[in-house]
């Protein structure tokens, strides 16, 4: 989406927007792609739990969908190439994979359970330690979704770390598996704290959330006897709309039945 | 690849208890599968409380309850029931006393 | 003394004293009880699936959240009814043996494909309101442990059936051609629903004695009828039709009369040769077995744990 700037104010406002969106697509493909394990779970309450965790995605990225909804049907129609008025719905299935301002890491393939877990954990542990900053957002609306979404990850922080360390330090497969998990999800974790424009107002935060992510990191591995892997090259680029071709076929999925029957009511 | 695994163990049935406010006691709500007293109580977080059911759950590993035995029924509870002096509603209150 | 014991147990189930997991039972009571529970069970597990295939293509966040949120739910349900079999003596482990290796059946709805976001409609509409009518007498069944996990069952599943109505009911209101999708969907699922409530009276065997044990309290046949009258006068509200041209009120019964069931379709698919059998039991096996190595190292870790 691109959005044209007209004045400060405006300005200003286009880049919470921008703002709210990634955290809302950074939910919504996480939260798409652990649904995906209902009904395939390796266990029936593990199948439950993770469905619940796909829950807890979906409605945050609700909220701050509706949420930039709301602030986006506030500006002058000209100001945005968008369709207005926006929804929740409008902006989940009718932007293009070049819109979704999503981290890349959420968007990756399920894969199996130590990398569908350690992707959890690596995710949660950096949506912990961001919403602790954004409860104390100068805007009280991002402030209290981030109050409310901090209680469900932490329980997603505390089931993923259980099963990242269930895994390290249980059988030898498992073991092998996590190393595999961390080696393909590792390039993918650096991106969680880059800067970028629509991040500024944020962005004196992102180096803290850097270095806490990187402590809880290495308690967790250390406690599952796992290696911290070595500097590995960094795929950047999803916040800017660049991603991996995964991106494009979940949308495909998610977004059929709103491209295919355009403008009704489900 | 047979999908039978007798030879594997099973997760070990935890049997559930709920304390649906404070204040009430916890109450058995059923069991589940878990591979251990951590796993036991996300699991049951899950599971059993998803429609706001509770505040406190309590889990014990199913092999760990001790259960008195209904062929001996008889023997334990009847005995209880010529005791009608244990209740209160035993006692005729004379109509002054309203309250007691 | 068995012949006494038999007579005592009778009496109990007559007096309607629920039967708990220690007391004394006929071992053919406890064999058809694991079987019905079981086959329950199984039928919620396998039933995740071809509602699990839409969670991703929902057409909007609150619909994708109501399905996530009911499909969850039947694991929820097959856990309670897994739990309330293991009270009779069987491992969780070995009735999904028994449904991997074929020996143990699901209903045979499960085995239809759901070919558009329709079908999410009618399966909440039709699939859960049989299933509920199914059920709700389920909650007094003689056996406690099952009657308990009918009870939460039954609750939860209130929300599944006006769910499904609701998708129709928007679908009704909408355009043409999602019109053309809610019919196309009824038209698929509205007679393998009625014969979800089993064969008929005179050819169900086990009927009789489960009925005599108060694990069953009304036949297939009465409460296909009590489905069938609900279900004609709720798809006029929607404003579609059922696909029987017999379909007609019948003023002497006080019932709707309806057209003849293929039950030779019904006995191919219990057989296994319906349209998704195969689909259904291998996506289950496959969840299985790829979960082996996840359920080995849980036990591991909380072994050496435990050690320590």
């Amino acid at each position: 989406m691109r959005l044209n700037i007209c004045n400060g104010t405006q300005k200003f406002m286009l880049n919470k927007i921008e703002f709210l969106l990634h955290l809302a697509d950074n939910a919504l493909i996480i939260g798409h792609r652990s649904s995906e394990w209902c009904a395939h779970g390796p266990v029936l309450e593990q199948d439950i739990a993770i469905s619940n965790i796909a829950l807890d995605y979906i409605g945050q990225a609700r909220n701050f969908y509706q949420y930039a909804a709301l602030r986006l049907n506030e500006l002058p129609p000209e100001s945005s190439v968008f369709n207005l008025p926006a929804t929740e719905d409008t902006l989940a299935y009718l932007r293009d994979a070049n819109d979704f301002k999503n981290h890349l890491i959420t968007e990756l393939p399920n894969g199996d359970w130590a990398f569908t877990t350690l992707r959890i954990f690596f995710f949660s542990s950096y949506q912990y330690f961001l919403y602790q900053q954004l409860i104390q957002h100068e805007d009280a609306q991002i402030a209290a979704i981030a109050e409310k979404s901090l209680k469900e990850v932490t329980y997603h922080l505390r089931w993923s770390s259980d099963w990242v360390i269930r895994l390290g330090d249980g059988t030898t497969e498992s073991y092998q598996r996590m190393n595999t998990a961390i080696n393909a999800l590792w390039p993918y974790t650096q991106e969680l704290f880059q800067e970028n424009n629509f991040l500024q107002p944020a962005k004196n935060i992102l180096a803290q959330i850097q270095i806490d992510w990187n402590e809880k990191i290495k308690n967790v591995f250390e406690e599952a006897g796992l290696p911290l892997p070595e500097k590995s090259i960094q795929h950047k680029g999803g916040t800017q709309g660049f991603h991996t071709e995964h991106l494009p076929i979940i949308l495909t999925e998610m977004q059929l039945l709103q491209r295919a029957y355009p403008n009704c009511e489900w | 690849m047979s999908t039978h695994s007798n030879s594997k163990i099973e997760w070990p049935l935890w049997e559930i208890f709920v304390r649906s406010k404070q204040g009430l006691d916890h109450k058995h709500v059923g069991s589940l599968h878990a591979a251990d007293a951590a796993m036991a109580i996300e699991n049951a977080r899950d599971v059993y409380t998803r429609r706001m059911e509770g505040i406190s759950i309590w889990a014990v590993e199913s092999k760990n309850i001790h259960a008195s035995n209904p062929d001996e029924a008889g023997s334990l509870y009847d005995p209880a029931n010529d005791k009608a002096y244990r209740h209160p509603t035993f006692y005729d209150l004379p109509n002054e006393v309203e309250y007691m | 003394m068995q012949n006494q014991q038999d007579v005592l147990f009778q009496n109990k189930v007559d007096k309607e004293i629920r039967i708990e997991p220690k007391d004394w039972m006929p071992e053919k009571y406890r064999q058809t009880l694991i079987r019905q529970i079981s086959q329950h069970a199984h039928s919620e597990i396998i039933g995740m699936l071809p509602e699990g295939n839409w969670i991703t293509r929902a057409p909007s966040l609150r619909r994708k959240a109501i399905l996530l949120a009911k499909v969850q739910d039947e694991a929820g349900h097959g856990l309670y009814l897994y739990s309330a079999a293991e009270t009779l003596g069987i491992s969780r482990d070995e009735m999904y043996h028994q449904l991997h290796t074929g020996k143990a059946k699901y209903s045979s709805i499960f085995n239809y494909p759901t070919l558009s976001w329709a079908d999410m409609g009618v399966i909440g509409w039709l699939v859960d309101g049989a299933a509920i009518m199914n059920q709700v007498p389920l909650c007094r069944s003689s056996y406690g442990p099952y009657a308990r996990a009918m009870v939460r069952v039954c609750k939860e599943e209130s929300f599944h059936q006006r769910q499904g109505f609701d998708i129709l009911y928007t679908l009704g209101k909408g355009s043409e051609a999602q019109r053309k999708m809610a019919q196309d969907a009824i038209n698929r699922w509205w007679w393998p629903s009625i014969m979800m409530f089993g064969p008929k009276d005179d050819e169900s065997p086990n009927s009789i004695q489960s009925m005599k044990w108060k694990i069953k309290r009304f036949s297939n046949d009465e409460l296909r009828q009590k489905f069938i009258d609900v279900c004609a006068e709720q798809v006029k509200v929607l404003g579609f039709t059922l696909p029987d041209k017999d379909l007609k009120w019948n003023e002497t019964r006080k019932h709707y009369d309806f057209g003849e069931i293929n039950w030779d379709e019904f006995w191919q698919v219990i057989q296994g040769n319906g349209p998704c059998n195969k689909e259904r039991l291998e996506a289950r096996k496959k969840a299985w077995t790829d979960g082996e190595w996840v359920r080995d190292a849980a036990t591991a870790y909380a072994a050496k744990n435990k050690a320590a």
